[in-house]
């Protein structure tokens, strides 16, 4: 084989993708998924790019996923690269999640509460095998669900009933304009609010992990779930030249409060703490993890001993986020030639000199044998 | 910003950042060049292409990049590699500024793995792609600390390492993204490059910057700086390259790829700068217009 000089990368790149698209877009004979479609029947895969895509626009967020083939990592991307050069006017007041429309709201720690169980489109308790029939093409629709007759009445938080005890930690009141982690980088100690904005666009699958690995004894947290809810709050604005704010819109989240112990400490009296988890759309796997995670993150301010991977902030937010994880980790393969070639100059030199130091250490002993 | 279909650069701003976000990175940039080697944090920001590509280097580009400026891109030395090509097209379709592989020609050099064999000069800024702009994390992965250790310029934990290397190989084992001190004050990641390259960085006429996207951080080292490999007196710094010479242009100083011509142990060696070695290549072929270029020769192992 002759060396070629490898020409031609920007021919090599349109034809790759060219052919990227033809594979996109599969077998031509069969219609193509339109955007809607995606957006109305895979809407959990639509609210985890809204999630991790840190964007809450399930049209854009169904053109990602059409555009990545159903890879939801790449689809975030896209979203996020969008979402960036979008200007950014100012910042929404804290969610009133206390007043949200409901469609689910569980919550382990009591078996009746105000406001009560509504267990909402689950899969909870479905049994999982698969479902042939969904297989057949053309089958009418499901029959609307039996609705509840009589109006929903308010759900106040399950850790609000027991801040009002004194039995769950009250937490201090953030003034001022929250860290905004698309503006400003990361110093540590973060704040809770960079924290939990950080989770909150988290990689769901290394949440769930990190989460999972508190409850097997990695740091030790005795979590229940207070609460978890899901369903539409008003999003609100109080723009500075109006001096009251007022409502820019509605947006679909699901949040999820776990209660946990704290022994108490010099200064304050044995009571729960809380873990907190929120996610833009149907994410409760990720709103549980990332109140595990939450709640992890804390050891170190409630004087708990920091022995676990959970409980290392740095370690946590600096890996959490899997549009960076995913541009760092394939970027290994891209070329390194250059960065090889000095590793196998390094490695020749190195065994050239152990292979002297042999030698030299061999040849006296040869002499030796020969004088007897 | 505009985004109206008809405007020029595919409906982005000029260079694709915006205004603002320009002006947080010349920030930094002003920051970075003032205090040589320290890095400075930045609100780096999403770009449509992937962390650890490039987008810290992309981004530093972006915000000094002018209308009139010639852009030269190069990955492994090499302008046609795919990424390199990939980013030169990026900013020939945000910016519409003029595309050039000659380093000669080229205002600003954005670069990974590499500085060209050809000597930069004033009017040159030399942009370096970074992945991990902290010297000092694989001996200390927090941030928290590595920043309390730059602050009182508490190196002793890599001399150790380097000793370590010498104790235990008889060498320094590191080949590639070799730390230096700049200015006498702070150490310094000089990126990804080889050894080989690292004397190139001191008292450079060209402005030098270093853009980390994923981490978020700036750093410069301004013209005719003091950029130096850490060393000991009696074990000086070296640097190394492939002992040969190019099959194709005869150079026998310029850092050398090894290429693979067969599964026997064949081998021979190139130019890892593309552009140096097409220079030479053409120099020779005007000067001595009979005689065509040399045929590569490969060499078996021993």
């Amino acid at each position: 084989m002759a060396y070629v000089a490898v020409k031609g990368g920007e021919r090599a790149i349109g034809n790759a993708h060219a052919w990227l698209e033809e594979t996109r877009r599969g077998d031509p004979s069969l219609p193509a998924l339109s955007v809607a479609q995606i957006e109305a029947q895979m809407g959990l895969a639509v609210d985890r790019v809204m999630a991790e895509g840190a964007c809450h626009d399930r049209g854009l967020a169904a053109l990602a996923i059409k555009q990545a083939q159903g890879d939801l990592i790449e689809a975030a991307f896209l979203l996020r690269a969008y979402r960036t050069t979008l200007p950014r006017f100012g910042h929404a007041l804290p969610l009133e999640t206390g007043a949200m429309r409901i469609r689910r709201r569980v919550s382990a720690t009591y078996k009746d509460l105000p406001g009560g169980q509504v267990l909402g489109p689950t899969y909870d308790y479905t049994h999982r095998l698969l479902d042939f029939a969904l297989a057949a093409e053309g089958a009418p629709p499901p029959p609307p669900a039996p609705q509840a007759e009589a109006p929903q009445e308010h759900a106040p938080h399950v850790t609000e009933l027991l801040a009002r005890e004194g039995l769950m930690a009250r937490e201090a009141e953030a003034r001022g304009e929250p860290a905004d982690l698309t503006r400003a980088p990361l110093a540590f100690p973060a704040s809770r609010a960079a924290r939990l904005q950080n989770l909150a666009r988290g990689d769901e699958g290394f949440l769930l992990g990190l989460g999972y690995s508190t409850q097997r004894g990695y740091g030790n947290s005795h979590p229940f779930v207070g609460e978890i809810r899901q369903g539409s709050v008003t999003v609100c604005l109080m723009p500075p030249e109006l001096g009251f704010e007022i409502e820019i819109g509605e947006i679909d989240v699901t949040e999820c409060q776990m209660v946990n112990q704290f022994h108490g400490s010099k200064a304050e009296p044995p009571q729960f703490t809380r873990g907190y988890g929120l996610a833009l759309g149907r994410g409760e796997r990720k709103a549980m993890a990332m109140a595990l995670v939450d709640r992890a993150l804390m050891a170190g301010d409630l004087g708990e001993e920091r022995t676990a991977p959970a409980q290392d902030e740095e370690f946590v937010l600096l890996h959490s986020d899997n549009v960076e994880a995913t541009g760092f980790v394939e970027h290994l393969k891209l070329p390194h030639y250059v960065d090889f070639q000095s590793e196998l100059e390094v490695v020749r030199r190195m065994r050239a000199t152990a292979e002297a130091a042999l030698r030299a250490i061999a040849e006296p002993a040869r002499e030796e044998e020969v004088a007897e | 910003m505009s985004h109206e279909p008809g405007s020029p650069f595919g409906g982005y701003n000029f260079a694709y950042l915006d205004e603002n976000t320009k002006r947080m990175i010349r920030r930094a940039l002003l920051k970075a060049v003032a205090i040589p080697g320290h890095q400075v944090p930045f609100g780096a920001r999403e770009m449509p292409l992937p962390y650890g590509w490039g987008t810290g280097g992309i981004q530093v580009t972006a915000a000094i990049l002018g209308p009139r400026d010639v852009l030269k891109v190069i990955d492994q030395g090499a302008d046609d590699t795919t990424n390199a090509v990939s980013i030169r097209r990026f900013f020939s379709r945000v910016a519409g500024v003029r595309g050039t592989t000659r380093t000669a020609e080229a205002t600003i050099i954005q670069t990974r793995h590499r500085i060209p064999e050809t000597p930069l000069t004033e009017a040159q800024t030399l942009v370096y792609q970074v992945p991990m702009p902290e010297p000092l994390f694989r001996l200390e992965p927090r941030l928290a600390e590595t920043r309390r250790m730059h602050a009182l310029a508490d190196y002793g934990l890599m001399h150790v390492k380097l000793y370590e290397d010498i104790a235990r190989h008889g060498h320094v084992s590191t080949a590639y993204s070799y730390p230096v001190m700049v200015g006498g004050r702070y150490l310094m990641s000089p990126s990804p490059i080889p050894a080989f390259d690292n004397p190139k960085m001191h008292r450079m006429p060209a402005l030098q910057l270093f853009g980390a996207g994923r981490e978020k951080k700036i750093y410069a080292v301004p013209p005719y700086t003091e950029v130096r490999s850490l060393d000991f007196e009696d074990h000086p710094f070296r640097p190394h390259r492939a002992d040969g010479c190019c099959a194709l242009c005869g150079s026998t100083t310029s850092y050398l790829d090894e290429v693979l011509t067969d599964d026997r142990g064949g081998r021979m060696f190139v130019c890892s700068d593309t552009d140096y070695c097409e220079e030479r290549q053409e120099a020779a072929a005007t000067a001595a217009p009979a005689s065509t270029t040399p045929a590569p020769e490969t060499e078996g192992v021993a």
